[in-house]
């Protein structure tokens, strides 16, 4: 079983208009979904999971779309959080929470403090989550610790950089499983670092018809995949 | 006589071949072509177990599989092509193969300048991307001398990544973004300018203005010589990316054929270019929003 589970709940919008319906329903269709992915995760004894719930790039949708998308977050965190907090779920958001409005960025910072001590899933949320800001951010960091002549330049490794990487909240920052579902086949500004030994699964679903059973062939179809990390077969 | 007309049938299949994809190719680029496509090029050693041959002969074929998609991709008009020849993870492997293999790079590397070769017929820049200090002498001498001898070639660029990791690349960048950093603070500091670190460091506490952005760490990466890449191929079926141009991907198309790197052949590429067609204009709009 993956013990890090990523996913990019991408086809809400599509799932609404196939069906005639306006591109809200497709997001409240979408959060039906990730609640029952959740539920799995915790059922099936995955330890981590990552959603690309808000990538940075999203800004660029119309503003009524966006504004519903965060009341719809806001609104969903507030029903579900004693429900998640005794199902033993951590929260914790990565990302740049400072463009959403004050409400949420409260009820977000009182999320990750209410279940930090919780261990039976640790659920991350990618709220306005860019891989490569992600990976700027460390870097900036490590410079202001090469500026205060804290560690000199050639001692930058790999582990000081993954240590500053907004991922430092988990033991477990390398996701073995991304699925991304509507088919399309790219990452998108997601966990990029983090990606590097990822095995990538791209289902055709749309992200609020994926449910258990396509989420059971994506795990299937991992633990077939052979992982040799360039090394050989062993 | 016999030996004659069989190389005339093999020279007419081949002529056939290359007119009939001179034809597609023309067709294809009716529409958008990638400026800039990454190989994985996986599976060789399954070829060789899967033929009865020793395991390094599989990197042999894997060779010509990519003379052969170069051609093809410089005949389409892709101007950039990236592979990822050697990982820093592949050190791990036994030391015969990594030696054989290391032994076979340099002979092709030092192939791929000689008159005739692919690399001269298209105008090919090559650039050895990665930590070359982890190579051995004789094939870091060979890395730079072709460097050296496609320095002035401008049609094309070919990037081989070799001793890559994606994660080394950016650790790299971030060293030498740092260290330009420190260097113009000292530089400051010597020049009398009135500020000293610590004065800097009180400026650099102010948020609005990073010490280092992401304009700074790009221009440092060893594949800054190319644009992101439009489409990455990986052979074999296996849908990874195995650390290789990991902050370079995020909008690349991914593909994976089943088939394994020596089988690759020009239908595999023609199915990639026109998967990238369909979505160009849906990545364009995004482009065009960021």
């Amino acid at each position: 079983m993956p013990s890090h589970v990523a996913v990019i709940m991408d086809g809400n919008r599509r799932w609404a208009r196939m069906r005639g319906l306006p591109v809200g329903s497709g997001y409240e269709a979408g959060a039906r979904a990730f609640r029952s992915i959740v539920e799995l995760c915790c059922n099936w004894g995955i330890r981590v999971l990552t959603v690309f719930a808000f990538s940075s790039d999203n800004w660029f949708r119309p503003k009524v779309e966006t504004d519903f998308l965060m009341g719809l977050f806001e609104r969903g965190l507030r029903d579900e959080l004693q429900h998640l907090t005794s199902a033993g779920v951590r929260i914790s958001i990565i990302g740049d929470v400072s463009r959403l409005l004050k409400p949420l960025q409260v009820l977000l910072a009182d999320a990750m403090e209410t279940t930090i001590n919780n261990s039976r899933l640790h659920l991350i949320i990618a709220v306005n989550y860019s891989g490569q800001n992600d990976i700027v951010q460390a870097c900036q960091k490590l410079a202001i610790k090469v500026k205060d002549g804290l560690i000199e330049p050639e001692e930058i490794n790999e582990f000081l950089v993954e240590r500053e990487l907004e991922t430092n909240c988990t033991d477990f920052p390398h996701p073995d499983l991304l699925i991304r579902t509507s088919g399309e086949i790219r990452i998108s500004n997601f966990l990029l670092w983090q990606l590097a030994y990822t095995e990538l699964y791209f289902a055709h679903s749309l992200w609020p018809d994926f449910g258990e059973d396509e989420f059971r062939e994506a795990v299937y179809s991992f633990q077939r995949r052979q992982r040799r990390y360039g090394g050989q077969k062993s | 006589m016999e030996k004659q007309s069989s190389n005339r049938a093999t020279q007419l299949i081949e002529g056939l071949g290359s007119s009939l994809r001179r034809c597609i190719c023309s067709v294809l680029s009716v529409g958008p072509v990638p400026k800039h496509i990454a190989f994985i090029m996986d599976g060789n050693r399954r070829y060789a177990k899967k033929q009865n041959l020793e395991a390094g002969a599989g990197h042999r074929f894997g060779f010509l599989a990519l003379m052969n998609i170069l051609k093809y991709c410089y005949e389409l008009g892709v101007k950039y092509v990236t592979i990822y020849a050697f990982s820093i993870d592949n050190f791990k492997r036994r030391p015969e193969e990594v030696q054989s293999t290391m032994q076979l790079i340099q002979e092709k590397i030092e192939g791929l300048i000689e008159k005739e070769s692919i690399i001269n017929r298209y105008g090919v820049r090559v650039h050895f991307c990665g930590n070359l200090k982890l190579l051995s002498e004789p094939v870091k001498l060979a890395a730079e001398k072709a460097m050296n001898a496609t320095a002035c070639n401008s049609k094309a660029v070919l990037s081989i990544c070799i001793a890559y990791t994606s994660t080394d690349e950016i650790v790299h960048a971030v060293e030498e973004a740092c260290k330009e950093k420190r260097d113009e603070f000292r530089a400051l500091d010597k020049s009398g300018a009135g500020y000293g670190l610590s004065g800097l460091g009180e400026n650099a506490t102010d948020r609005n203005s990073p010490l280092i952005d992401t304009a700074d760490v790009e221009k440092h990466m060893y594949m800054a010589v190319a644009p992101d890449p439009d489409i990455i191929i990986r052979t074999s079926g296996e849908t990874r990316l195995s650390n290789f141009l990991l902050w370079q991907s995020s909008s690349s198309l991914l593909y994976s054929p089943r088939v394994l790197w020596p089988d690759i052949g020009f239908w595999h590429l023609v199915r990639a270019v026109l998967d990238f067609q369909r979505n160009f204009a849906y990545m364009e709009k995004k482009r065009k929003e960021s």
